[in-house]
């Protein structure tokens, strides 16, 4: 442990590294997209996590295949898909079904799935 | 473009998910008639239809009408097939129909943009409404009741005051 001058514990910043890579992926005729961002970015900026976005359009039925995209938006991080149940839906160009904790059903995921997400 | 206020309801046939067919002069005897574009797998429908539910059972005795209507491209989105519609419409206890626009014509008649979007015709079957529900999708967060408003108002005969609002939701699945 390091030591102040005077002998007692010093504080060390210790940067803790971020997920390698998060992916935000979205339809633009679905209007979540945007509240969506807006909440990965809130969730990163609390966690203190400054790792780069990489936001992707999805345009066309066959990408949407490529890409496993089972509707807008889809938010994965390290791979890892922030709602892994919803994640095996058929890929579509579509708006993506989350479910609140009380069943309710959202176009958003929560900021509670981001952040699971995350660690 | 959609259905400019004060438009005669396009006329339709479509195949309901009771097995009925039904027509415009079907709801001849309602009051208004709330046609709602509509469909299975948008979350905003999903988020909005338990109030379109709690609006029907609020007004039936009134002689107000909703009738949803499915109009999406079930070739490439096979959650909106029919079969799908039914399941979907027993599942959630529909206290109103849900109509099936495989050919998309009422959709195109009424220019649908959007899942849910809502119709509101008077007694004289013009339209008097067109836009969103309520303006939120969490029903927790909702401030104005539009739906409910106009409803009221075109019960009592009176102007609607907020007659046109952005309906927010999903697209409508176009056939290519």
């Amino acid at each position: 442990m390091p030591r102040t001058e005077e002998g007692g514990e010093a504080t060390v910043n210790v940067a803790v590294p971020g997920p390698a890579k998060i992916e935000f992926l979205y339809f633009a005729d679905c209007p979540s997209h945007p509240e969506a961002l807006e909440l990965l970015r809130s969730v990163l900026d609390d966690h203190r996590v400054e790792s780069e976005i990489d936001i992707l359009e999805v345009t066309s039925d066959a990408q949407a295949r490529t890409l496993a995209f089972p509707g807008s938006p889809t938010i994965r991080i390290d791979g890892r898909d922030v709602d892994p149940l919803g994640a095996a839906a058929r890929p579509s160009l579509s708006c993506r079904i989350y479910r609140l904790p009380d069943g309710r059903a959202s176009p958003l995921p929560t900021r509670e799935q981001i952040e699971e997400a995350l660690t | 473009m959609s259905l400019p206020l004060g438009s005669q309801a396009p006329a339709f046939l479509l195949h309901g998910v009771d097995g009925s067919d039904r027509s415009l002069a079907s709801y001849e005897d309602a009051e208004l008639l709330a046609l709602i574009q509509s469909c299975n797998h948008c979350p905003y429908v999903l988020a909005w239809e338990g109030r379109m539910i709690a609006l029907q059972r609020a007004y039936a005795d009134r002689g107000v009408r909703l009738v949803a209507v499915n109009s999406n491209d079930a070739s490439r989105h096979p959650e909106d097939g029919f079969e799908r519609m039914v399941t979907h419409a027993a599942e959630q206890a529909f206290n109103f129909d849900y109509l099936h626009d495989p050919e998309q014509l009422l959709a195109r008649a009424l220019g649908s943009e959007r899942t849910p979007e809502v119709f509101l015709f008077d007694r004289a079957r013009h339209l008097v409404y067109h836009g969103a529900v309520d303006d939120n999708r969490d029903d927790s967060a909702v401030g104005r009741h539009y739906l409910a408003e106009a409803i009221d108002a075109a019960l009592a005969g009176e102007p609607v005051a907020v007659s046109e609002t952005p309906a927010v939701g999903c697209t409508v699945k176009w056939l290519s």
